[in-house]
């Protein structure tokens, strides 16, 4: 990890390239350079303004020519940045550079996924309304974002979650059965039943478990992917992994959003930060939200490679977060954003009704115009791997396992109540300990349990035992008795015989 | 002349126009005066209570290697080892070094780390193992937290810095709803930000204000899911860190940072644990039961010193150490035993750790019916810190501990005798009276000088306290 390449090389150079180099650090952090960043950086901070130079020389901003015209910049003197797109509202085609690099197979699970997700909505929000659980969230209108991003990620990827990418959960495996135990907070549910509805987590598909507190996964996402620069580092056999983070428009207003770019971007992390800008943060609309151009402005900002991306274009979205993991896991790490820009069909919540504060219309229109199932459909339909037939046949099949993994797991147990104390530290403390003992909770473990039933067993069947021998006993000394009785009577009766043809003898 | 018994150091010129037959204790506070008068220039003449703490000689710290090895806490082979005379911070160096060396999972990054940081903590880390693994943060508070805690998450175990235990609020949010509820939260994954070690200078030196001087310990020890540990010194907070790190809980360790350089102690060299969650006796005794933890414990052991000399009460105190999930066990079996509890923290009154403590010790069935006096609080004032105030605010723990302890043997059986009638009580509540004519009258003209002149008491509370215990 040490070198001493780097400090020979500045020598050399002399200062002017040393800060050059420093600078090249942040895109080039090799480990071998890395190490030794902070004698370059001191170094750089050292550099002094040279006379007659065209550019400043501060350490804080290295390539900025000296201008004469006073000119304030405004984000408006320039043009938005652009939105990429492959396929159009219609279907077509409009990146003519643009190849599949799905089978058709993988194309139609794909599109299943988006589609499950959009069923299981539809479902689970009517559930709610008939008071069968507590909460729920949809994601309908942003199935591509979620979906198209995490087909380009791989398994061994890490995945932070905001709480509407179930699309993600569905795409990396997590099954109807899985999200129903969470949403019905049962006793298979990982969370055991302490989340609230729809805060799905995976530990075997990587997803971290989704915390409502917003934007706190962002700086985590950071650091979780700084992690696994450093075990590959430390352990090349390792596959090169990167982190995916989501979030949305409305969490970029959070503090952490704008620390965990920061720090990606100086710590030269491989994380890819996924945006989904879907217009509003509950009733808040992106007017109100912020200024400037988008999420995606920020990522300059910071330093970072960004993009902005239709994020209703299922393959768009693929082909940018596949570039962006490439990008990501480049000069051994870096950080990349992309803005998704969709829309929030539906309402926030089972808790909310949007059309307290948009048009009807505006919602209609958006559904009717554009929607990332009804594109990639139609791309598929062009393509002749797709009909009415089959779509019918999807959508019944996938609404029968919907609606079984439904009726399953709501009947399921609900969690053990010890489960409220554990996992709160590693082992339960003395305190806890007492206060399970408070709510009549046997503090006991699986293996006690054991021990216990055996023993419960075992006495019943002593008991039992001996009940059954006593009882045994008795009837048989009962038995005796009455033989003995028998044999008594017949005696005494014999001998009251004799006893009375004695008398009748000597009566006579 | 002649002066009183109890000379609260700040009473000083109030005593000396007060005769008084008491004299016995005259020599010896004459003497340490002249002794501690060059290290403490604002420190008056003939104060006995309240003078600068001598870190040389306390016996709260191992002075000897001898001292440091015959710790019962330390394994076999520790004990067998040799020491090395280090500072609070050499110490923490020390072990943050041990773990790096120990685990390469482990990670050291915060404000200012990478030079070694604003306190000497991490000197020399970043240049023996490595920028990737010793780095600086951009200045970021939550930052710091969210990426230590996305760290632990992905199995390392990362040390993060805040600068100061004053500018944890931002960081806040990450501690209280992500590393703490991580594990809760993933359930049976399994996955937990428990190895997060957490480390904060707080406290205050004199001179800190509001933003430098905070001990927010309380705010963490309200929330289940953290570990809050808090040391007295080097060979404490050696072992303790390493315990924190190595533990699967995410921690919160606190340095007191006045201690940084002022503790010095032989430390053992090879690497240790100390227990978290366990309290140490530091003094066995019979009477009142001091619970305390970090710097105070200092105050509390000249106050207890000079109490058990002049009232002749024995006194038990005990180091908290983990402040959060605290020792309950040892703190009961000390009281049920001494029927009498104070609790000391330098941080604010309010719902601080004494609100605790006296409350867990009253819900005890068992400790409750032996306590012979309600538990007192020694603590700050519910104020933010304030510059040319900040002796008036940093409890005055040794003469109220002082006062406090003194009272103990004024409940004899159990029944409070009247205070006035006890020689002892009546002579130092002429003192205090006499003491809050003075500190009010210097409060209208606080003149710096004035205010240095009076550190350290804070009358009225030391009157009340007296009448409470
Ligand atoms: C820190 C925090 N503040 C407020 C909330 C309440 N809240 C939940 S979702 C939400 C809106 C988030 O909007 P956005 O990030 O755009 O995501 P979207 O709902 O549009 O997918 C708010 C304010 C929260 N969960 N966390
Ligand atoms: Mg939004």
């Amino acid at each position: 990890m040490k070198s001493i390449r780097a400090p020979l090389l500045l020598r050399r150079q002399g200062a002017a390239s040393a800060l050059q180099h420093a600078l090249r650090r942040q895109s080039h952090p090799t480990s071998i350079l890395t190490a030794s960043s902070t004698r370059q950086l001191r170094r750089s901070s050292s550099l002094s303004q040279r006379l007659d130079a065209k550019h400043v020389m501060f350490p804080g901003a290295v390539k900025s020519e000296f201008s004469s015209t006073m000119r304030f910049e405004h984000p408006s003197t320039y043009p938005a940045l652009p939105t990429y797109r492959v396929v159009d509202q219609h279907g077509v085609v409009v990146d003519q550079s643009f190849t599949p690099d799905l089978s058709d197979e993988e194309v139609i699970k794909l599109y299943r996924d988006m589609l499950t997700i959009s069923i299981m909505d539809v479902i689970m929000f009517d559930a709610q309304r008939q008071g069968r659980l507590s909460f729920y969230m949809v994601s309908a209108g942003e199935e591509a974002v979620s979906v198209g991003t995490a087909s380009a990620l791989a398994k061994e990827d890490v995945v932070f979650c905001q709480y509407r990418e179930q699309g993600v959960f569905q795409q990396r495996g997590f099954t109807l059965a899985e999200f129903m135990n969470q949403l019905f907070a049962n006793h298979k549910d990982y969370g055991k039943g302490r989340n609230m509805p729809v805060h799905y987590g995976s530990k075997q598909l990587n997803i971290h478990t989704i915390s409502s507190p917003l934007a706190t996964q962002l700086p985590q996402a950071a650091g979780a992917a700084y992690a696994l620069k450093i075990q590959r580092m430390q352990d090349p056999s390792i596959p090169p992994r990167v982190v995916a983070a989501y979030f949305g428009e409305g969490a970029a207003s959070e503090g952490d959003f704008h620390a965990a770019l920061n720090i990606a971007a100086t710590r030269s992390c491989p994380v890819i930060f996924i945006c989904r800008n879907n217009g509003y943060a509950i009733s808040t609309p992106t007017l109100e939200q912020y200024r400037g151009d988008g999420i995606a402005s920020r990522g300059l900002g910071y330093g970072i490679d960004t993009i902005r991306v239709d994020g209703n274009d299922f393959w768009a979205v693929r082909e940018v977060t596949k570039k962006a993991r490439d990008l990501a896991l480049q000069d051994g790490g870096k950080p990349v954003l992309i803005e998704a820009m969709t829309y929030r069909v539906s309402h926030h919540s089972t808790s909310d009704d949007s059309f307290a504060y948009r048009a009807r219309v505006e919602v209609e229109d958006w559904k009717r115009r554009d929607n990332p199932i009804a594109r990639l459909r139609k791309w598929m339909e062009a393509k002749g791997i797709w009909d009415e037939n089959k779509e019918k046949e999807a959508r019944e099949s996938i609404r029968r396992d919907v609606l079984k993994a439904f009726a399953e797991a709501e009947r399921e147990k609900k969690p053990p109540l010890r489960a409220m104390f554990e996992d709160v530290y590693e082992e339960l403390t003395p305190d806890l300990k007492k206060q399970m003992g408070e709510l009549k909770i046997p503090n006991m473990s699986n293996n006690d349990r054991v021990v216990i039933a055996v023993l419960i067993v075992l006495s019943i069947t002593v008991i039992l035992a001996v009940v059954g021998i006593k009882y045994v006993r008795q009837v048989a000394r009962s038995r005796i008795t009455a033989r003995q009785v028998d044999h008594g009577e017949a005696n005494e009766a014999g001998e009251s015989e004799n006893h009375g043809q004695a008398q009748a003898q000597a009566q006579a | 002349m002649k002066r009183s018994t109890v000379v609260i150091r700040p009473s000083a010129r109030a005593l000396s126009r007060q005769a008084s037959s008491q004299s016995f204790l005259l020599a010896r506070s004459s003497a340490l005066t002249s002794r501690q008068r060059r290290l403490y220039s604002t420190h008056p003449p003939n104060a006995r209570l309240n003078l600068p703490i001598d870190y040389a000689t306390t016996p709260l710290l191992a002075h000897t290697s001898q001292a440091a090895l015959s710790n019962p806490e330390l394994p076999a082979s520790v004990r067998n080892g040799t020491t090395k005379r280090m500072n609070l911070f050499q110490a923490i160096n020390d072990a943050l070094s041990t773990a790096l060396a120990e685990d390469e999972s482990v990670l050291i990054f915060g404000e200012d780390v990478a030079f070694g940081g604003v306190f000497r903590c991490t000197t020399k880390l970043a240049e023996t193992y490595g920028g990737d693994r010793v780095f600086n943060t951009p200045l970021t508070e939550q930052g710091i937290m969210g990426f230590a805690i996305g760290a632990a998450a992905e199995g390392m175990r990362p040390v993060a810095e805040i600068q100061f235990a004053d500018y944890v609020f931002p960081a806040f949010d990450q501690l209280v709803n992500e590393a703490a509820k991580f594990r809760y939260r993933d359930g049976a994954g399994g996955r937990s930000a428990g190895g997060l070690t957490v480390r904060m200078p707080c406290g205050g030196v004199g001179h800190g204000a509001l933003y430098h001087s905070q001990s927010p310990e309380a705010l963490f020890t309200h929330i289940p899911g953290l570990k809050v540990i808090i040391p007295r010194g080097p060979v404490q907070a050696k072992g303790l860190l390493l315990a924190a790190i190595r533990s699967n809980d995410p921690c919160v360790v606190m340095e007191p940072k006045i201690l940084y350089r002022a503790a010095v102690e032989q430390v053992p060299t090879t690497a240790y644990e100390l227990p978290l969650g366990k309290a140490e006796i530091l003094k066995e005794g019979k009477d009142v039961t001091v619970v305390s933890y970090g710097q105070p414990l200092y105050k509390c052991m000249a106050a207890l010193k000079a109490a058990e000399q002049d009232f002749g009460v024995s006194v038990e105190l005990i180091d908290l150490r983990t402040i959060y999930p605290w020792d309950k066990e040892t703190v009961f079996n000390s009281v049920r035993k001494t029927g009498r509890c104070v609790v000391v923290h330098e941080a604010m009154v309010n719902a601080g750790v004494g609100a605790e403590v006296a409350a867990a010790i009253q819900e005890d069935p068992e400790t409750f019916v032996r306590l012979e006096a309600p538990v007192a609080r020694i603590a700050g004032w519910s104020i933010p810190t304030p510059l040319v105030f900040e002796q008036f605010n940093l409890p005055d723990v040794t003469s109220k501990c002082y006062l406090t302890l003194g009272l103990a043997d004024v409940y004899a059986d159990g029944m409070p005798r009247d205070i006035r009638r006890h020689q002892k009580g009546d002579e130092f509540l002429r003192d205090l009276s006499m003491n809050s004519g003075i500190l009010k009258q210097s409060m209208l003209h606080s003149s710096r000088r004035g205010v240095d002149w009076l550190m350290g008491i804070v009358l009225d509370d030391i009157i009340l306290s007296v009448f409470l215990v």
